[in-house]
């Protein structure tokens, strides 16, 4: 079995009003060293797959297929054996 | 004879029966409310993606809509040229599915927007809107959190290149500014539609300005464009 950890974060390109809202937050808090806030989501998931390879790919693909719209978001992940 | 609409109902869609009784009551044509497990349309004209909340919008808004059973058979009807509209939610589910370009980020006052909103229609040539004329305005309400169209460059210019860009939001005079842009979308869009012609996403909600009952008969244009067009195929 492996464990998977994605991190979706929105493209460069898209603004991030939300992230804007908190840096704000963040600065009303007096930390006005802080810059460039930006939210993203964080997935976790188990795989039942034979192979750290094959974990991996099935990763990325639901990754692809699902988790993040490429128009807005990119993704890493890691992948880590849990048992055997 | 009688049109037959389908609109098709998912867990956390709240505006299916507005859509149905637009079509059923107001356009006098048959509708028919399409459970989102089925994993066939039938026999349908024109398929109708309503507003709403489906999925409770968990991941992002249309992405888990996208994978119910019936939509294999609605990306087949738009496939082969059948007419799908998408209504708010129902706009989000059509670009997670891939059958209209860009996607619908939150909107940048990160309010929910919940008004009247004023659209210039920017293509009267379509199957949607060919009861206005090119420059129209009309008075729609809109009700999202998440109507923030965008897209990339490349593509925003090939939309208008190709005349896929329906609406715009719009001051009441039909000038196109960034005060009347309720949610922070690309150049102001509200609406687009597929090259082919016969999907369309829009975020305001004609079926919310059709009964005179209610204040507003605009949207009727979008739906009596659409009786129109079968007519006259």
């Amino acid at each position: 079995m492996f464990h998977s950890k994605i991190l979706v974060t929105l493209r460069k390109s898209i603004l991030d009003p939300q992230g804007k809202a908190v840096e704000h937050g963040v600065h009303s808090l007096g930390y006005t060293k802080v810059k460039n806030v930006r939210i993203g989501k964080y997935v976790e998931l188990n795989v039942d797959a034979p192979t750290e390879q094959e974990a991996e790919r099935i990763t990325k693909e639901v990754s692809e297929k699902l988790l993040t719209n490429p128009v807005m978001e990119d993704f890493t992940f890691t992948v880590e054996k849990i048992s055997s | 004879m009688k049109l037959k609409f389908g609109v098709v109902v998912f867990p956390g869609s709240n505006c299916d029966h507005d859509a149905h009784y637009v079509a059923e009551t107001i356009l006098g044509q048959e509708a028919r409310l399409i459970w989102h497990k089925e994993s066939s349309l039938g026999d349908l004209d024109v398929v109708i993606l309503p507003g709403g909340f489906s999925y409770g919008d968990y991941l992002r808004c249309g992405a888990l809509a996208r994978f119910s059973p019936i939509m294999k058979d609605v990306v087949r009807f738009a496939n082969n040229g059948g007419v799908v509209l998408g209504i708010c939610n129902g706009f989000q589910i059509l670009v997670e599915a891939g059958l209209l370009p860009g996607v619908l980020l939150r909107n940048s006052s990160l309010k929910f927007a919940c008004k009247y909103v004023y659209l210039r229609v920017e293509n009267a040539e379509t199957r949607f809107t060919s009861q206005c004329r090119q420059g129209d305005v009309l008075e729609i309400p809109i009700a999202h959190g998440d109507g923030n169209y965008f897209n990339d460059q490349d593509t925003l210019k090939r939309l208008e290149d190709r005349q896929q860009i329906v609406f715009r939001y719009c001051e009441r005079d039909g000038r196109v500014t960034e005060a009347s842009n309720p949610n922070g979308s690309l150049s102001n869009i509200a609406g687009v539609m597929n090259e082919s012609g016969n999907v369309m996403g829009m975020m305001p909600h004609p079926e919310r300005a059709c009964d005179p009952v209610l204040g507003h008969t605009d949207g009727r244009k979008v739906f009596d464009s659409l009786v129109e067009n079968f007519v006259l195929a």
